[in-house]
């Protein structure tokens, strides 16, 4: 039963991806401007031109471009980037690793505060303290990753200016990395001037990713261990003398938090996408960044690679959802 | 008095939500140690209040108006919500009515059944697990071992009420509120449930307040009961006296509305609106 | 961007009476929201008669003055000037105009799509709905910020193409959401009595399903307008949106954020009227939604 489902979900994974490929590529041929004209130098004769174009595969059908394309991604080559000039694999291999860590340091965070405010939120309920936590995270609520990334950059880069404004690494830092995660590496190595760097870096990225999240997760974790603390076997552990704070970590919250989580999930893939625009505020050095000059730029391999790449995340993350949900889930696994 | 184990005295309450409709007229009660007494009435009757009042869970839309709950001699009612922490789940325990909402469905059955044995034993882990075992045995489930690696829907309902029955014993209660522990089972698992309550609390010597609307479950049961109506107490005394010589038209009523206890195939005959007029008259309602 | 919670009410109304103004008013929210915007609206209509000086008009004898409450501000300039000297309140004013037509005709026209497509989903099923959940799903698979700066690349930069773009990605919120309400809807009773009577189906779903699912698309309608407000300015911020001598609050805030270390009132301004005009529409939405769902109202 579970095998089949799984296998059910892979294709439809598969179908999904599929369908993103076939729109990129036709979305992008039917752009006005031509990616060749800027990159001819002043001059060129219409046979360079030519040549050119035959380099790029520009030259032929759309049928037969879709079909040279697809099956040169499968092999794992996208091309050549136009404006940048190098591979676009080899590109997206070296910026993924960045936004990879600042998607996760900010899912981790979201969870935590989520989690924290929801906790505290359900300690205290019908307290003063209630509608005070409820109204803020209405209100934040509305917030989105753009204003909170500025309203950061004013608060925390220029009227208190504790972090730097951008960027992802102090670049008079003396150290070499092997693996393309600063964070974990300089943790792992002990280099802890390096992590603090590379950390206060990071800090403003993350929360302006983590904490949209946070609010949502705070919202629907609340009002699930609400609903939790009044069932049976909270009043029977109340009876056996569980502390209130027990009360809510052991017995509650593992009920409560499979709709958190799976919610969670879906607005991982939002708080990827999110990525985009906030590290192009903070000069963050990662493909969401990337995506906005290669737009820009009109770098086609570059855009295909990168919506593929998004894409696959995309569709990842809901698989893995869909799994952690049925591995938690005590009824499915041992049903 | 003070050989009884639980005196209710006058309890009156009222409820908030419907404009202070009184849900307790003067209600008394009482249980001896080892005494099983049955809770009877309608739903609505104040059955469930009475035994929500003794655990300290009154919804916040009730409020009691006078009387006390004197537990051992001491007034729960009163007491400081430090001591009411202590008595309650140690010599106060709960067999809950709905088996399926009862039990943590993330938890563990062996650990479940193991909070109490910690929390108000102060038994080490193991200690605890080695009694948990031995208290399922005492429910007669089979197979104990796997039981308490069991999460709680891999349980049948039946199953699930032995566990909660085990839970409500394994601190030694002297007091255990088993609040119509049967009416979400089965009829052929009701009475092995019965049974096996009632020798639970024999072998404890514990006092049970048994709440239900079925009064031939009290007849199979029950040592004493006293019968509610409208938040009253309509009559009272040993289950055999009220049984065969009931002394209220109410009474006599019910019993001849049930499945006769000793009776099978007579009585179902709905209780005259005669007698429900005559009832109101005498509670004092509309 | 994290996209609002939606949180479908229980599908167990009744067929409900004409809304109730009195209710609606009753909800603060709504009340907060609805003013909001619009005194919004009255202003980006009066602009003209509002602004106290040409949103274009550059002084570079002013440049980057700070708003009147600070040292070496010039009266006249409340909220101060950027560095080519154009007045900051003025361009906020004028700025409002384009945040406003992006909002309503960019989520009415998703809104149109969404709910047609959604209704048909939801009340014929088989391939109708197989075909366009599948394409949702493949859309919701693109990141949304992404997808909209890709679209603007292919139509150009523009206020048709960012409106277009923010239509071509928003359809599906609605299309999700009027779907599962449909389907809700299709199974109550009053639809079965619908159908014994022996209306036509497609009768059914204008006069009997749509009006139920009016309250929910109206509430989504409100909150999409604040999504598509941010995006609007997310656009013009990248630079892909109007022409850079167009006044929009994505355009300053790019502007603020470029000067930040020089003049920061640029980029607070701005910041400050897009966080009070998604909160607005958010607000109100919710608000709408609490105030004519006769379910979570009861």
């Amino acid at each position: 039963m579970i095998a089949v489902s799984i296998l059910n979900r892979l294709i439809m994974a598969a179908v999904t991806l599929f369908g993103v490929a076939v729109i990129v590529f036709v979305l992008l041929r039917v752009v006005p401007g031509d990616p060749i004209a800027m990159m001819i130098a002043p001059g060129a004769s219409p046979a360079d031109i030519a040549a050119l174009r035959a380099k790029y595969g520009l030259d032929l059908s759309l049928t037969a471009q879709f079909g040279v394309w697809i099956e040169a991604v499968l092999i794992g080559d996208f091309g050549t980037s136009i404006s940048l000039r190098r591979d676009v694999l080899e590109l997206l291999l070296s910026r993924l690793p960045a936004t990879l860590e600042l998607a996760f340091a900010a899912l981790i965070v979201a969870m935590l505060i989520g989690g924290t405010v929801a906790v505290i939120g359900t300690l205290f309920r019908r307290t003063s303290l209630e509608p005070a936590i409820d109204t803020t995270n209405g209100v934040l609520l509305a917030v989105p990753d753009f204003v909170w990334a500025l309203a950061l950059v004013l608060m925390l880069g220029v009227f208190i200016p504790v972090f730097p404004l951008s960027g992802r690494i102090d670049p008079t830092l003396s150290i070499d990395f092997v693996t393309p995660f600063y964070l974990l590496e300089s943790l792992v190595r002990f280099r802890f001037d390096v992590f603090f760097d590379v950390a206060a870096h990071i800090v403003m990225p993350v929360l302006a990713l983590a904490l949209p999240l946070a609010t949502v997760i705070t919202r629907i974790l609340k009002e699930t261990l609400l609903e939790a603390m009044v069932q049976d076997y909270v009043l029977l552990a109340r009876l056996k003398g569980m502390s209130e704070t027990r009360l809510v970590l052991q017995e509650a919250l593992r009920n409560a938090v499979g709709p958190a989580l799976s919610l969670t999930g879906v607005q991982f893939t939002f708080l990827v996408g999110g990525t985009v625009i906030v590290e192009r505020i903070f000069a963050y050095p990662g493909i969401g960044n990337m995506a906005i000059d290669a737009v820009i730029n009109r770098d086609l391999p570059l855009i295909q690679g990168l919506v593929l790449v998004f894409g696959s995340i995309f569709i990842v993350i809901n698989l893995a959802v869909d799994l952690l949900a049925a591995a938690l889930n005590p009824r499915l696994c041992h049903g | 008095m003070t050989e009884n184990l639980l005196t209710v005295a006058n309890l009156s309450a009222v409820s908030d939500r419907e404009d202070g409709v009184p849900v307790l007229r003067d209600v008394d009660l009482t249980l001896r140690p080892g005494e099983v007494r049955g809770l009877v009435g309608e739903s609505g009757a104040g059955k469930s209040t009475i035994a929500k009042a003794i655990l300290g869970i009154l919804p916040r839309t009730v409020r009691i108006t006078g009387g006390r709950i004197d537990f051992k001699g001491r007034d729960l009612l009163v007491m400081k919500p430090r001591d009411l922490r202590n008595i309650m789940g140690s010599e106060i325990a709960l067999i809950p009515q709905d088996p399926q909402t009862a039990l943590n469905p993330a938890r563990r059955i062996g650990f479940q059944l193991a909070d109490g044995l910690r929390l108000k034993r102060g038994m080490s882990a193991k200690i605890a697990e080695a009694r948990a075992l031995q208290l399922l045995a005492d429910v007669q489930i089979r197979d104990p071992d796997r039981i308490m690696k069991s999460y709680p829907h891999q349980l049948s309902g039946g199953m699930r009420q032995r566990v909660l029955i085990a839970a409500a014993f394994a601190v030694d209660p002297q007091l255990v509120v088993a609040d119509e522990p049967t009416t979400a089972l089965d009829v052929t698992v009701q009475k092995e449930i019965l049974r096996l309550i009632r020798r639970m609390q024999e072998a404890h010597g514990t006092g049970v307040l048994f709440v239900t609307h079925d009064l031939g479950i009290v007849a199979q049961i029950c040592d004493s009961v006293t019968l509610l109506y409208a938040g009253k107490v309509i009559e009272e005394g040993p289950v055999r006296d009220v049984l065969e010589t009931p002394q209220h038209n109410y009474t006599k009523a019910l019993i001849a509305a049930g499945p006769r206890y000793d009776r099978p195939d007579a009585g179902l005959e709905p209780v005259p609106e005669a007698v429900f007029r005559e009832l109101r008259q005498e509670i004092g309602i509309d | 961007m994290a996209e609002p919670v939606i949180v479908i009410a229980p599908a167990t109304k009744p067929p409900r009476v004409p809304s109730q103004l009195r209710g609606l008013l009753a909800e603060q929210k709504v009340l907060f929201g609805g003013g909001f915007i619009l005194l919004l609206v009255v202003i980006a209509t009066l602009a003209p008669l509002i602004a106290p000086k040409d949103p274009l008009e550059q002084d570079l004898m002013l440049g980057s003055l700070p708003p009147a409450w600070l040292d070496g501000a010039e009266p006249g300039y409340y909220l101060g000037t950027d560095d080519l000297g154009r007045d900051i309140l003025s361009r906020l004013i004028y700025g409002s105009r384009i945040a406003l037509l992006v909002a309503f005709a960019s989520a009415s026209l998703a809104a149109l799509i969404g709910t047609v497509l959604g209704l048909l989903a939801g009340w014929y099923g088989g391939w109708t709905d197989r075909i366009i959940s599948r394409i949702v799903d493949i859309w919701m698979a693109f990141p949304p910020v992404l997808l909209s700066i890709l679209l603007v690349a292919v139509f150009g930069s523009g206020v048709h193409s960012v409106i277009a773009a923010i239509v071509i990605i928003d359809w599906t919120r609605f299309c999700r959401v009027v779907r599962a309400e449909t389907l809700a809807q299709a199974q109550l009773d009053y639809i079965t009595a619908a159908r014994t009577v022996g209306f036509p189906r497609f009768r059914i779903l204008t006069r009997e399903i749509f009006p139920n699912i009016v309250p929910v698309l109206i509430a989504l309608v409100s909150l999409e307008m604040g999504i598509a407000v941010v995006v609007e300015a997310i656009l013009s911020f990248v630079g892909l949106s109007v022409s850079s001598d167009t006044p929009t609050w994505g355009g300053m805030i790019a502007q603020g954020r470029q000067l930040i270390h020089h003049a920061w009132w640029l980029l607070v301004a701005p910041l400050i009227a897009l966080f009070a005009t998604v909160l607005a529409f958010n607000q109100l939405g919710g608000g709408l939604r609490r105030a004519l769902d006769p379910v979570l109202k009861r």
